[in-house]
């Protein structure tokens, strides 16, 4: 439907610029994330369930889980519309996937991450527009 | 050091309220720490108050006359406590945190607290600490997907009982009045119902030595689309409410016809965007009734009188992103 159609767009746009923590390069560019791996379903009257699933670069756990804290927090401030979010590593590409995904996808890890002043900084470097 | 109390503070000033009216800002305690504050928890006497934070302490304050004074800061924790809680003795405190541990506290007539265990039962966060209704039995929440219960055997604090079945994070966890039954609720999108069977019980459910065993007798499935981050079981009524992270507030009561051994319960009010209908909570002490209306933008305003929010404010988390 076009209104989902309304919601995908702004949800890749705010997460392709996104930068790799380790690499001076955006998350679309390192394929870790494509308009594919988003995926909107309508839950409520002009509120949306945005899905994604992301591929990391490499297969350490520290990295993919700070990536999702990324794609969280951007999405969280930059969404236009009411959302619930759910982060997912794309199936079958890390060992430890479920382990991170419920790292990411839990509510209270994530709001105390973001209280920690060094987890805190390069997550602001990593998903700050560039002037 | 963390947690540095400082002393009394004065009344807020920004939210008035004419005598006998309505409900005013007493204090800020604004200094005792340093992150986000996850909870708050009276003392049974109600002369003080735990504050469990972000920041790894947990602070006790004291109610003075014209405000409150931090007596003392628990540390110890590595790192975040999420829960405090106060046994209905009013001599024992616990705490839990993302340390995957849980600490029982003394406290003496001097206002000394001790820490007289430490627990490390758990292999992963604990979210939530509950004590009994009137024994020193207590029970935790936690992401290894489990609850488990811990008392005194010998003059040392061991976890009785592992209860295993949920399929995610356990938020929280309910006693009903008489501690004969819990209730959990998780990331599972379930709420389970325990029973307590004790050794030489009628129903033949087998126990170890002198221990209880409790089992999962009721599983709601199905009512909740997210993640339930806590569940309250009203003392009075028998009605359990959860908190759910689809924006709703469930109330569920048992069916008239239940069965001791496999209650049933059925979603008695269901409050959430689009619902159109009466809400009614009778208890011994209250009968108010709450009326939901769509509002312009189709989301229900609710008007609760102000005994029925009193009980609205005590089933829904304080929320912990800003």
């Amino acid at each position: 439907s076009c209104l989902i159609a309304g919601a995908l767009s702004p949800a890749v746009d705010i997460i392709r610029t996104i930068r790799d923590p380790e690499k001076p390069n955006t998350l679309e560019e390192l394929d870790v994330v494509t308009e594919s791996c988003v995926e909107v379903q309508e839950i409520a009257e002009e509120e949306y369930l945005v899905v994604i699933r992301f591929t990391p670069t490499v297969p350490h756990c520290s990295l993919a889980t700070l990536i999702g804290l990324c794609l969280r927090i951007k999405l969280q401030r930059c969404l236009p519309f009411r959302h619930k979010l759910e982060i997912y590593i794309s199936e079958g590409t890390h060992s430890t996937e479920e382990d991170i995904n419920k790292q990411i996808n839990d509510k209270e890890r994530v709001a105390a991450a973001m209280e920690n002043p060094n987890l805190r900084e390069i997550v602001e470097q990593c998903v700050t527009e560039p002037d | 050091g963390l947690g540095q109390g400082v002393g009394l503070t004065p009344p807020c000033r920004s939210h008035p309220a004419p005598p006998g009216q309505g409900w005013a800002c007493r204090a800020v305690l604004g200094e005792g720490h340093q992150r986000t504050v996850r909870r708050v928890a009276w003392s049974p006497c109600g002369s003080y108050l735990a504050s469990a934070s972000f920041d790894a302490t947990t602070c006790i304050w004291k109610r003075q006359e014209d405000g409150f004074e931090c007596v003392t800061t628990l540390e110890g924790h590595e790192n975040e406590v999420k829960s405090v809680a106060w046994a209905p003795s009013g001599n024992l405190l616990a705490t839990c945190s993302r340390d995957k541990s849980v600490w029982v506290w003394e406290v003496d007539e001097e206002e000394e607290y001790e820490c007289v265990s430490v627990l490390n039962s758990h292999t992963q966060d604990v979210k939530h600490v509950v004590w009994h209704p009137t024994q020193e039995l207590l029970a935790s929440a936690s992401y290894d997907d489990t609850v488990k219960l811990y008392q005194e055997e010998e003059d040392d604090w061991v976890c009785c009982a592992t209860l295993e079945g949920h399929e995610s994070t356990v938020w929280s966890v309910a006693f009903d009045c008489s501690g004969e039954h819990l209730a959990s609720c998780s990331d599972d999108r379930t709420v389970r119902i325990w029973r307590c069977y004790r050794p030489g019980n009628q129903e033949g459910v087998s126990c170890s030595g002198t221990d209880p065993t409790w089992k999962c007798i009721c599983n709601l499935s199905g009512y909740h689309t997210r993640t339930i981050y806590d569940v309250s079981w009203c003392h009075l009524t028998g009605a359990l409410a959860t908190a759910c992270g689809d924006d709703a507030i469930r109330v569920f009561e048992e069916s008239p016809s239940s069965a001791p051994q496999q209650p049933s319960f059925s979603l008695a009010a269901h409050d959430s965007p689009g619902w159109v209908g009466t809400l009614h909570c009778s208890a011994s002490v209250l009968r108010t009734s709450v009326e939901a209306e769509p509002s312009l933008k189709k989301r229900p305003r609710v008007s609760f009188s102000r005994h029925m929010s009193l009980m609205a404010r005590a089933v829904l988390p304080v929320s912990f992103l800003e």
